[in-house]
């Protein structure tokens, strides 16, 4: 970064001293001279430019190494954005068997719990009519056979409960393979980003030489129209919904929103 | 009842099958896409459609547009389940007709509420 300073305030001397020799040369009627003066501005001008299109490309290549594509192209392995493309992918993965998991160990907890409660329950209308001395000795003892197959069955299903709940409490490891599957890409990322930042000033260096403006309101404004022109692109959850006018903050906005539009 | 889930990710299809079997409706179908839902719809004597919005091929919304252009299916109920929360487009999805819109994450409260809301009941 020093060097390109100092480029520009080599750059920017040698401009004013052929600059003043220019005029110098005008003003004393030496238009030969001035038009060689003129000549070793465009030269200085131009040699500056290369000297930070130089930097650029060096710059990107730079990148390249940086990320791995050039060992890619060349060996036909993964770039570090295949990784991390192949990376999310099993995320989405991991997570999808994780949550099938869980459902398939809660979906086989329901019938050990619905046969729990609907016997207990008329296990106990029939206590309840043995403690109002309503049952004859015969009911009583079916009763008490029905008990002692209740009593081994809950067991069962108790620990059967038991191991599925721990089950599931492992099912949900998958958080810390995918949270540290997830850090490395955004890692991944934020160096993509230093990686263009530095390409961008560089070539806003360039820019400077070469005396190219963009006009970065103008290129906004033509991002935000190409994405105008399709809206039924959804934005997929939304993170800020409360920082945000134009989004809704749970069910409830929802329903006022529709209501109050006479839906 | 016959009904249609549609959604690109099957633990979501799963879980709002397994809801609308908690609530009584054990006739379920499936689809990862809009563009495999339209066909089914056409073909299939559906009495509710339940879509997400975001599909890589046909949107939940241009599925909906589809459905009520269609003369034997402008009738069909449907209920949009997503995470699209811009207003915008919950107004632009009750404007192409959709009888219902949920937000994810929902409740299974939520969910039975708006069912209800679609179908009157009588008797449980």
């Amino acid at each position: 970064m020093v060097q390109n300073e100092d480029s520009m305030v080599d750059f920017e001397a040698k401009l004013k001293f052929h600059a003043q020799h220019l005029i110098d040369s005008l003003e004393q009627g030496r238009f030969g001279e001035a038009v060689e003066t003129i000549q070793r501005i465009n030269q200085t001008r131009d040699q500056g430019l290369y000297l930070e299109v130089g930097r650029l490309t060096r710059q990107l290549h730079s990148a390249i190494v940086k990320l791995e594509m050039d060992a890619c192209e060349e060996h036909g392995d993964t770039s570090q954005i295949t990784d991390a493309t192949d990376r999310l992918s099993y995320v989405v993965d991991m997570t999808e068997k994780a949550a099938n998991r869980t459902m398939d160990l809660v979906e086989e907890c329901g019938p050990l719990v619905n046969y729990l409660s609907y016997e207990a329950q008329s296990l106990s209308d029939d206590w309840q009519k043995f403690m109002h001395r309503e049952m004859t000795a015969e009911q009583f003892r079916d009763l008490t056979k029905r008990i002692d197959i209740f009593l081994g069955r809950s067991l069962e299903n108790s620990n059967k409960l038991s191991d599925n709940l721990s089950n599931i409490l492992l099912a949900q490891d998958f958080q810390d393979l995918t949270g540290q599957v997830i850090k490395r890409v955004t890692q991944l990322i934020s160096e993509v980003e230093g990686s263009l930042l530095e390409l961008v000033l560089m070539a806003s260096k360039v820019n400077q030489f070469a005396g190219i403006q963009h006009d970065h309101d103008e290129l906004r404004a033509e991002h935000l129209n190409n994405n105008a022109k399709d809206p039924s692109k959804g934005e997929g959850p939304q993170m800020r919904a409360d920082t945000r006018e134009d989004v809704v903050s749970g069910q409830d906005d929802v329903d006022d929103l529709l209501s109050s539009l006479g839906f | 009842m016959k009904i249609l889930i549609v959604d690109d990710f099957s633990t979501m299809r799963r879980i709002i099958k397994n809801l609308l079997r908690d609530l009584g409706f054990t006739n379920t179908s499936e689809a990862d896409d809009g563009a495999t839902a339209l066909p089914m719809l056409q073909n299939g004597n559906f009495d509710f459609l339940v879509t997400d919005w975001n599909m890589p091929g046909m949107t939940g919304i241009d599925l909906l547009k589809a459905v009520r252009a269609d003369e034997r299916l402008k009738a069909l109920p449907v209920l949009m389940v997503t995470a699209e929360a811009k207003r915008d487009q919950i107004i632009e999805a009750a404007q192409a007709g959709v009888n219902g819109y949920v937000v994810k994450p929902f409740t299974a409260q939520v969910l039975k509420e708006k069912i209800d809301k679609i179908f009157v009941r009588v008797g449980s």
